[in-house]
């Protein structure tokens, strides 16, 4: 390593990130979400537009912040992992939310027609005779 | 011979000793531990989320949170939470490069924002309780708000104390710019904090 090198790698080291320009980018993302909320786009839309607008300020809070940016690719790795377990928790919630059916918001489920309930019901099938 | 001007070369081979990873020594062993717990706690929030997000999809009755919680008041807790985290990285500097004054002033601001944000959210579940008429154990919508956001709350809680503690003790006078991996530490633990309630806000309260 030259010297020049080091002496970079030693000032940024110690300059760090600007943490009032990251403050501010939280500040403005967070009043995007807010105008996102209230304009009344599509379902879709907002949901897709504020969760990655929560995601970006999520990863400017881990890199800046938490100085995963400044750290060893083995602390990163650390922290990606309960990202990508958690997203195949969420796909493997899928199947399940695909095929269940809602009848009751308080979670009391009342089956009229049992037949009608699909190849994976909320309530067990009847007993089969042997 | 520091770690970055260190080349380390073996026949004809030549590896740069910054891009190996650092050996376990007492002085980075904090902040791995610390990002171990981080790991496990946020699969928990993320577990958490996960089940919240399973039971509201595909359900219909699901009420609009705006009809019961409170979005502005949540915006400012959401802000507070953010200036705060500045606080905290403003105060590390402080403890890091020696200036006690800066420490101290930096850190008691984020005690005070970890305060400023459990009383507005102990006002917030107040209403909810009374006003609103909510309650954990009235329905699912309800059940799922209050185990999110009181889990947080209780992470607020440890946050606030393990911060008044350092910053009692910097008032005292013992924690050195020698222990500044401490505030380091504690400043990890406060920004996942943030950065768990910048998606508890999103899904739970806007979404």
């Amino acid at each position: 390593m030259t010297t020049q090198a080091a002496i970079s790698g030693h000032e940024a080291e110690h300059s760090g990130p600007n943490y009032i320009a990251v403050f501010i980018y939280l500040a403005v993302l967070t009043a995007i979400e807010l105008g996102v909320y209230a304009m009344g786009l599509p379902k879709a839309a907002k949901v897709s537009l504020l969760v990655a607008l929560a995601w970006a300020k999520a990863v400017l809070v881990a890199m800046y912040f938490m100085h995963l940016a400044m750290e060893r690719k083995g602390l990163a790795i650390i922290a990606i992992t309960p990202v990508i377990l958690v997203t195949f928790l969420c796909f493997m919630l899928l199947p399940d939310l695909t095929t269940r059916m809602w009848t009751r918001f308080d979670h009391k489920i009342k089956v009229t027609n049992p037949a009608e309930m699909g190849a994976n019901p909320v309530a067990p099938p009847p007993m089969q005779a042997p | 011979m520091s770690e970055a001007a260190a080349v380390e070369t073996h026949g004809h081979g030549a590896v740069q000793a910054d891009q190996l990873e650092p050996s376990l020594t007492p002085g980075n062993l904090g902040k791995l531990g610390m990002w171990t717990f981080l790991a496990g706690d946020a699969m928990t929030f993320g577990a958490g989320i996960a089940a919240y997000g399973a039971l509201r999809i595909n359900n219909p009755n699901w009420p609009t949170p705006a009809d019961y919680l409170g979005i502005a008041t949540t915006a400012v807790m959401t802000f507070i939470l953010i200036c705060s985290s500045v606080t905290m990285v403003e105060s590390l500097d402080g403890i890091q490069h020696g200036n006690q004054s800066k420490f101290r002033t930096f850190m008691a601001l984020t005690v005070l924002g970890g305060i400023l944000f459990l009383g507005m959210q102990a006002h917030e579940w107040h209403d909810l309780l009374t006003e609103k008429g909510m309650s954990v154990k009235r329905d699912l919508f309800d059940a799922t708000f209050f185990i999110l956001t009181g889990f947080h709350g209780c992470h607020v809680f440890g946050g606030v104390v393990f911060n008044s503690v350092l910053l009692i003790r910097g008032m005292m006078g013992k924690l050195t710019q020698a222990k500044a991996g401490l505030v380091e530490v504690a400043g990890l633990y406060w920004h996942f904090v943030d950065l768990v309630w910048i998606l508890i806000f999103t899904f739970i309260y806007l979404i």
